[in-house]
């Protein structure tokens, strides 16, 4: 599946200052394992041991991975993965 | 006190004073951290009491060089002993911080405020939030104070009461579809392209620090001493945690002694994932779905929720979830007892004090500040169909004939429900 992985600003420096990536995946694991190929920087940044980090939000299409299945959650042809901080809002 | 920077709760880094909020190394939340050192007690204290009436009246706390200045002052609401509470409840003392009187009607004024002063300093034009209502209201009103403008974002199945007095300021109101972790998660994506302060995004470490002044506030209303414990409403758990903060401060600085009160949190059940978590003993939170009346607590992706569960914890204290009947007993045991008309918020923080006196957890040896934060005017719907009015014609028989003497009951025909 070809799936747009929308970077926000403050990764832009890991990417290059690229705000979307192309990739080929099944799942939002497998695009962001793409991503982490392109730019090996962002690993770290939003995961840790295998994980996302606590504050790391991502969503599929606007829809948070979290009430569907996580990383393994499948992503369709087309498909927006958005990657954004989890410490706004109250 | 000076401010220093900002630097980010998980891995210390550190960043300039300006409209950031996350750490670029591990995404997490930026705070604003400040220099104790060479502070007096005595003499911050004598600062403090020779302040304005509100709460700039804290501004050597507050993320600011110097003391700023607003159109619209929040704080200093009134702290009121609650002798009829307490005793229906069998607890020892109750003190509600009533901060439903703010000019918006929210302690939402007191972020607001901070947030807004701190982002006319920064040089921007335009504020704007993302909010569940109450900080609907006090962004849209302390814009228009300000001569600014302001996009208000909510989810659009709101509270009649909460957008007309959103609306009325003359703000840029947006109702979104979706709940409101969907308006955050917009407002995050608007917040980088756009060149507004969201007040609860880019500039959200500095909005958190209001909540401190009801922590400084409380201790000076006590007479300059901590409470037992507190009782306080939990939605991203930012006002839970920066009250904390606040205690902890002024403990760290002898501007008053003693222990860290006993945190209690409050969630409405039908959205209560830090609850959820504390009872699972979890360390982080798995997000929800709102469904519940306390619209003003729903948020169902808490920010601040690790950081909340770690107060309860380490304080000793809890955190509960009440049901929507709960909260609409809660709303009324407080009007009834204190004459305090409180809002669905409100509802779900005295429903969960009943609870802890309930099970015993807070008992006649104790002394607690419960934070009603929240007006009643706003969410009619919660007491509505609550009780009966009797209607009569302008007589006096009229008044004999369909009003019962006190103790006695009407024949529902009598009376119609309202
Ligand atoms: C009346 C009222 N009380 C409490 C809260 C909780 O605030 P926080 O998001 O800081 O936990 C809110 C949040 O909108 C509110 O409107
Ligand atoms: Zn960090």
């Amino acid at each position: 599946m070809a799936v747009k992985v929308k970077i926000p600003a403050q990764l832009r420096p890991a990417t290059g200052g690229e705000g979307e990536i192309e990739v080929e995946a099944e799942t939002v694991g497998g695009a962001l394992d793409a991503v982490f190929a392109k730019h090996d920087g962002l690993r770290e940044r939003i995961t840790e041991d295998g994980d996302l980090r606590r504050f790391v939000n991502v969503y599929v299409s606007g829809e948070d991975i979290r009430f569907q299945d996580g990383l393994e959650t499948a992503v369709e042809d087309g498909a927006e993965v958005t990657i954004l901080p989890a410490v706004a809002g109250g | 006190m000076t401010v220093t920077g900002l630097s980010c709760k998980e891995c210390g880094t550190e960043y300039p004073l300006e409209a950031l909020y996350v750490c670029d190394r591990c995404f997490g939340p930026l705070e604003v951290g400040y220099d104790h050192a060479g502070i007096d007690a005595g003499s911050a204290r004598r600062r403090i009491q020779a302040g304005s009436s509100g709460i700039w009246r804290y501004a050597d706390f507050l993320p600011f060089a110097s003391p700023p200045t607003s159109a619209i002052e929040p704080g200093l609401t009134p702290l009121v002993r609650a002798d009829r509470l307490a005793e229906q409840l069998g607890v020892g003392e109750v003190w509600i911080k009533n901060d439903a009187a703010n000019p918006t009607h929210s302690f939402k004024d007191r972020v607001v405020a901070v947030a807004l002063a701190k982002a006319l300093e920064l040089g921007f034009d335009t504020v704007a939030c993302a909010s569940t209502g109450n900080l609907a209201n006090a962004v849209a009103a302390h814009a228009a104070a300000a001569g600014i403008d302001s996009y208000v974002f909510v989810p659009a199945n709101l509270e009649e009461q909460k957008l007309l007095a959103t609306g009325v300021y003359g703000t840029t109101l947006v109702g979104v579809e979706g709940n409101y972790d969907d308006v955050n998660r917009l407002c995050t994506e608007l917040a980088a392209e756009r060149g507004w302060a969201f007040v609860n995004v880019n500039v959200r470490p500095y909005y958190a620090e209001g909540s401190k002044t009801l922590a400084y506030e409380t201790v000076e209303q006590l007479g300059w001493r901590l409470p037992d414990r507190v009782v306080c409403p939990i939605a991203s758990g930012s006002l839970f945690t920066k009250i904390g903060r606040g205690f902890e401060e002024w403990r760290s600085l002898g501007l008053v002694a003693g222990g860290l009160p006993i945190f209690h949190g409050a969630q409405a059940a039908g959205c209560g994932p830090v609850a959820a978590a504390f009872a699972d003993g979890d360390d982080v939170c798995r997000p929800v779905r709102p469904d519940t009346i306390a619209k003003s607590l729903a948020i169902g992706d808490p920010a601040d929720g690790p950081y909340a569960l770690d107060l309860a914890r380490t304080s000793g204290g809890s955190i509960d979830a009440v049901s929507d009947d709960e909260i609409r007993a809660g709303i009324r045991l407080l009007a009834e007892t204190t004459g305090i008309f409180t809002e669905t918020a409100g509802g779900v923080t005295a429903a969960t004090l009943a609870k802890l006196a309930d099970r015993g957890e807070i008992g006649a040896d104790d002394s607690v500040v419960v934070y009603i934060t929240g007006e009643g005017l706003k969410t009619l719907d919660a007491v509505r169909e609550g009780f009966a009015m009797h209607e009569i014609e302008p007589t006096l028989e009229s008044f004999a004939a369909h009003v019962p003497e006190r103790g006695a009951v009407a024949a529902p025909a009598l009376t119609r429900m309202i």
